[in-house]
């Protein structure tokens, strides 16, 4: 090991590397490659005759400011900056910033609350005794996801120029959810009601990744993103039950009911201004709970195997067949959709250059066992298909099925040439990415098509 | 000379990817190698080259490894692959067309 004879000398290569380290999105490898580097450097300088101060002088000053290439680091190693608070700040970023974008969020939540209160004023309103009218279902997304673009859309600084091609398919949105003549309590409506936030979700993330959906990380960091988001949602929606539960006790306390106001305003308007927090928490703050989602994956991923392959061991055991029952294609539908999960959210947080290890068997394990399960479950149904008819539910669920059919037998073909070290995990993280605008497309799709294809009922 | 931050980043992947064409190399020496090539004309700042080298590395294009210097020290030594050949080539093809179109306009404005 070279060491400098020079004490002072060692002693600001020690200062240098304690400076380094602090970077979060620079590992301790990238701080031993680099202090390499400065040493070679030193030496070279050295032995040109310049003194060991002159040397690290120049040699400190060649290797440039920290500043930027830790943020050269975060940019060539995304994952590392999900961790980070934020990206090292730029020198050029006002301090004024931060305050700008709190007053943004707040507006923008605050809008986002009154935004589901505008009906009222069209007759169309929340009230604690009726039920709930069908028109805030179709239209939930249309409250908050607009507002949420906007502040992507101001975050980002794309232009207002921008900023109006992404109006244009909430415009749609709305015309497809609401120029429909829908039968009431119809099945239709039902699916335009869960398929149309789906949609739209991609345009938000259109505005998350600044437009260039194909450049650089963009679409896994949104991905982690909308992990996360739903994380923090779940949060504040308990310590929004909470606020409810306190707000109902207290004035029964004294007598009177305060139902008109929590029913009718706090949680519709809670429910639609927490996403706007949510996603601004996510964004500036994304290390108070540092990766949940991927936390969960490692935590579920065991367990759900367990879970499958116990099943599929008790169903061979009793050879009970599976009891077709209305809802059993969709629970089918949410267990592949929560296993494309688990693997989305292993691979956000993997080191795509790390070999296989034992989770990934696992995950394989998982992946294979979901398709067996899935694959019994299809079979059934397709042997009694005709017993069924074709209604806008099962047809949706039968869509969906197979859409994460193709995305986990695909998945699995990649999984397993990786483990077996014929391809790469980029390979994969790359198919799931990909993959993302299926979802979005046939959500689009369902919205569209269905309910004039089953003439509305 | 100055050079435009554009031109000197999107002209360190090709440059990089050459001179690891010509045998396994790590920073310092990839460094220098670009100040010889250039005659001093293209100045890096240092550490930059190492995001550069770990984007090539998981696109692919290097693979990395640790070994000994002749230090005692460890020291990441960088190799190109076969795809960080082929984008190499392509690379190559791009910088020519480049090339060959400012040429041509330049030939012509000397020879008005």
């Amino acid at each position: 090991m070279t060491t400098f004879a020079d004490r002072p000398l060692e002693e600001q290569i020690a200062q240098w590397r304690e400076y380094l380290r602090r970077r979060q999105a620079v590992h301790s490898t990238d701080v031993e490659e680099l202090e390499g580097h400065l040493r070679d450097q030193l030496v070279a300088l050295t032995d040109a005759g310049l003194s060991g101060d002159e040397a690290f002088l120049v040699a400190v000053k060649r290797m440039g400011s920290l500043d930027a290439l830790s943020r050269e680091f975060a940019r060539a190693h995304s994952e590392r900056l999900w961790k980070q608070l934020v990206m090292a700040p730029d020198a050029e970023k006002p301090v004024s910033t931060e305050r700008t974008e709190v007053l943004v969020v707040l507006s923008l939540a605050v809008a986002a609350a009154l935004a589901v209160k505008v009906p009222t004023l069209f007759g169309i309103r929340l009230s604690p005794d009726e039920e709930v009218p069908a028109f805030y279902f179709r239209n939930a997304s249309l409250f908050v996801l607009p507002l949420l673009t906007i502040y992507f859309v101001w975050k980002r600084g794309l232009s207002v120029a921008s900023g109006l091609w992404f109006a244009l398919p909430f415009a749609a949105g709305a015309a497809f959810a609401n120029g429909y003549p829908f039968h009431t309590g119809s099945d239709t409506q039902g699916l335009t009601a869960l398929h149309l936030p789906i949609a739209l979700w991609l345009v938000v993330g259109f505005a998350y990744v600044r437009g260039r959906w194909f450049a650089d990380g963009g679409r896994m960091n949104f991905v982690r993103f909308s992990g996360e988001l739903v994380i923090y949602y779940v949060l504040m929606a308990l310590g929004g039950g909470v606020l409810t539960f306190f707000t109902m006790m207290m004035f029964m306390a004294i007598g009177i009911n305060a139902g008109w106001f929590v029913g009718p305003w706090l949680l519709p308007c809670g429910a639609a201004g927490a996403v706007i927090i949510g996603s601004w928490l996510v964004e500036a703050k994304q290390s108070v709970i540092e990766n949940m989602a991927p936390v969960l994956t490692r935590l579920f991923t065991p367990l759900f195997t367990i879970l499958l392959l116990a099943f599929l061991a008790t169903m061979m055991w009793t050879g009970n067949p599976i009891n077709l029952k209305r809802e059993v294609l969709i629970g089918f539908d949410l267990l592949l959709a929560v296993v494309v999960g688990l693997v989305l959210y292993a691979a956000s947080a993997r080191d795509p250059l790390a070999p296989p290890d034992l989770f990934d068997y696992l995950q394989l394990v998982l992946v294979v066992s979901a398709l067996v399960v899935d694959g019994v479950a299809l079979w059934a149904i397709a042997a009694r298909i005709s017993e069924f008819g074709f209604t806008p539910n099962r047809v949706a669920a039968l869509g969906e099925n197979l859409i994460l059919l193709v995305n986990l037998t695909w998945t699995a073909w990649l999984y397993a040439r990786f483990v077996r070290n014929r391809g790469s995990f980029a390979a994969l993280e790359r198919w799931q990415i990909t993959y993302l605008p299926v979802y979005a497309v046939w959500a689009a799709l369902v919205v569209v098509v269905f309910p004039p294809l089953f003439g509305y009922r | 000379m100055d050079m435009s931050k554009d031109l000197v980043a999107a002209s360190a992947t090709p440059l990089v990817l050459a001179i690891l064409a010509e045998g396994d190399s790590y920073g310092y020496a990839i460094i220098k190698r670009v100040a010889e090539l250039s005659g001093g004309h293209l100045q890096w700042t240092d550490g930059m080259l190492y995001p550069v080298l770990h984007r090539l590395e998981r696109q692919g294009l290097v693979a990395a490894k640790w070994g000994a210097a002749e230090n005692g020290r460890r020291r990441k030594y960088y190799r190109i692959t076969k795809e960080g050949r082929a984008q190499l080539a392509a690379q190559r093809k791009q910088w020519k067309a480049v090339d060959g179109t400012l040429r041509g306009i330049w030939m012509e404005a000397c020879a008005v």
